[in-house]
């Protein structure tokens, strides 16, 4: 461990410093301790985040500003159709620029080798293709011919046997032919392949309800119409939703109607206190090992606010310095995990960065606040007499 | 008349909340001059070292009054007195609490790095101390490595390495055999003391007692009186 600027910091550190690192076996332990907690509690909340954002796929994907559904959709997999006057409604309130239907289900392929994939159909409105992704080879106006299907190069696209523009393939006994290959934003959490196609297209391959759009999307004239419409929408029975509240709405379903939450949090939660509880308890021990010697520096001369800034030095360094490594430990497993699995959901996100570094700073502070007490309280006599 | 380098005057002490109360000094009237080495003897458990922490501003008394220098250092706030004790008095305690994970080098610049003094200029100083306590050749050991009687001279080498006026040493040849003992006071009172200076040093070694200026006896928390006053010999 190379000495840290020596000339800059006042002695008083330097001493503490050395006091602490040179005390090799518990600033190991501190360090572990410290750097696993970090490390699981930043991972869980990334594969949190990375399931979240996952399950809002489609709504990234589509990228529509506002969303209209029925006031009972809780993810926007579950889809439950809206009958087509709600369409004709929303584009009469003033404030809509357009609105669109959007249709969103699942269907059954029947691969060239035989076999079946179960895969997610999105049939984007025939007039203006809004929702539409980005082209990796092929053109988006393919879509309009004979049995044309847009596959999207995603974590899935492999379960399709990796297609090429031509390749064809059964659904619902129809045929389907692949004519572009796209890209989009997110993966889906759900683990099957995605295919654009048109609306209509969707509708005539796809065995229906009575109703049959799935959500209509509606671009505002300006941000000040966004209200209204919302009000509008909400007296004729249904919810529009902005991108961001829908993906929260989605998101919250999964954090609180779902095991996964309550799990990721307790998860969480476990990791606070095993980190607390090692770091704690070996600071502590670390503290009273060396308690007549702070003792000794009382005698001498040291003021209490020296004593206690040495050991807001020493929690504050091997807080950080766990900190760093278990963020880096965890950038390193995600790395690795997404080079070898490509449906790997964790993103290391800001706010997992920061809860980790709160929980950190708790870690610290406690840890200090109990060896900061033990320090105050040691009488110099006590040292002084042996 | 000039003012004393210490002045305890009527000095008590008890330990214990309740009955039986260990009385540990009592009625103790002490004063030392500067430029003279006082010592204090007496049986263990006589009340020597919590005298000796009581005339050095680490124990409060339950009454009486002490002075250093004039000042009456039990009125001070414990930030002053801390203050007071590091640039005023260099003390050797019985155990001699050395950082282990310390140099011993680092060990004795303690004092100066408390005066937050340069780091370098520290350790400098802390070289030319051990040097002069016969460890030069020890000086990037860690302390454990070291014999007690070679730890005991480290820990006189951070009591006097920011050159205090008062310094305090309790038993500080206690684990020293004769030759360093003898050596070591020596080169305390042929360098160290001066007029500005003063020392009190608590020990039952009679090996050294021919550098003592006044020899104090305790006995059951009392000043029993005088065991040898010689004038300034030198
Ligand atoms: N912190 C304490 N609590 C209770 N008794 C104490 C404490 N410190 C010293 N004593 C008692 O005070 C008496 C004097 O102790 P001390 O000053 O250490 O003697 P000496 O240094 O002469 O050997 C002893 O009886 C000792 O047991
Ligand atoms: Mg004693």
């Amino acid at each position: 461990m190379p000495p840290m600027s020596p000339r800059l910091e006042p002695g008083i550190l330097r001493i503490a410093y050395k006091l602490l690192v040179n005390d090799r076996p518990k600033f190991v332990a501190l360090l572990v301790g410290i750097t696993f907690a970090v490390f699981l509690m930043i991972e869980m909340t990334s594969l949190f985040a990375g399931i979240l954002l996952r399950s809002s796929s489609t709504v990234i994907n589509i990228g529509s500003s506002i969303w209209v559904m029925d006031p009972a959709v809780q993810t926007v997999a579950n889809t439950i159709p809206l009958p087509n006057y709600v369409l004709d409604e929303v584009r009469s309130i003033p404030g809509v620029k357009y609105a669109v239907p959007l249709y969103s289900g699942s269907a059954l392929l029947k691969l060239r080798d035989g076999t079946y994939q179960a895969a997610n159909v999105v049939g984007l409105d025939d007039t203006s293709l809004v929702g539409s992704p980005q082209m990796v080879s092929g053109n988006i106006q393919d879509i309009f011919a004979e049995n044309a299907f847009i596959a999207v190069e995603d974590s899935e696209f492999y379960k399709l046997g990796n297609p090429h523009i031509g390749t064809e393939f059964e659904l619902n006994d129809h045929r389907g032919r692949i004519v572009a290959l796209a890209r989009v934003a997110s993966s889906s959490l759900f683990g099957v392949p995605t295919l654009y196609t048109t609306y209509y297209r969707a509708l005539q391959y796809i065995p229906n309800t009575r109703f049959t759009i799935s959500y209509v999307l509606v671009e505002p004239k300006t941000a000040a119409d966004v209200n209204t419409i919302k009000a509008r929408v909400a007296a004729d029975g249904y919810l529009a939703l902005t991108r961001d509240e829908f993906m929260s709405k989605i998101s919250r379903f999964y954090m609180y109607q779902t095991g996964i939450g309550t799990n990721m949090l307790l998860m969480t939660l476990i990791s606070f206190i095993v980190g607390l509880s090692i770091s704690g308890q070996t600071f502590y021990t670390f503290i009273l090992e060396n308690i007549d010697r702070f003792g000794a520096l009382k005698a001498i001369g040291a003021k209490s606010h020296e004593l206690v800034s040495m050991i807001l030095f020493q929690a504050t360094f091997v807080a950080l310095t766990g900190y760093g490594f278990g963020v880096g430990l965890c950038a390193l497993i995600i790395w690795l995990a997404r080079a070898h699995l490509p449906d790997y959901a964790a993103i290391i996100t800001f706010p997992n960065l920061g809860l980790a570094f709160a929980m950190v700073v708790v870690i610290a502070a406690s840890s200090s606040y109990f060896g900061v007490r033990r320090v105050l309280v040691i009488e110099p006599f006590d040292i002084f007499r042996g | 008349m000039a003012v004393r380098a210490i002045e305890a005057v009527g000095i008590n002490k008890w330990f214990g909340e309740s009955e039986p109360r260990t009385h540990a000094v009592k009625d103790v009237n002490f004063e030392a001059n500067f430029g003279e080495i006082v010592y204090v003897v007496g049986p263990s458990g006589s009340g020597k070292t919590t005298m000796l922490s009581m005339i050095s501003g680490i124990l409060r008394p339950n009454s009486g009054t002490v002075k250093i220098e004039g000042t009456e250092i039990w009125n001070m706030s414990a930030d002053a007195l801390a203050d007071f004790r590091l640039h005023k008095i260099g003390f050797v305690f019985q155990d001699y609490h050395l950082f282990p994970r310390l140099t011993t080098a680092e060990n004795v610049a303690i004092p100066l790095v408390l005066q937050r003094r340069d780091w370098d200029e520290s350790l400098a100083e802390a070289r030319r101390d051990l040097e002069v306590v016969g460890l030069r050749d020890r000086a990037q050991l860690p302390p454990v490595k070291l014999s007690g009687g070679e730890q005991q001279r480290v820990a006189i080498a951070r009591a006097i390495i920011s050159r205090p006026d008062i310094m305090i040493f309790d038993e500080p040849t206690a684990s020293l055999d004769g030759e360093t003992g003898r050596n070591i006071v020596q080169f305390v009172r042929e360098h160290l003391l001066s007029d500005k200076r003063c020392i009190v040093i608590v020990t039952h070694d009679s090996r050294i007692y021919e550098f003592a200026d006044r020899i104090l006896r305790m006995e059951d928390g009392r000043m029993t009186g005088v065991e040898r006053s010689q004038l300034n010999a030198q």
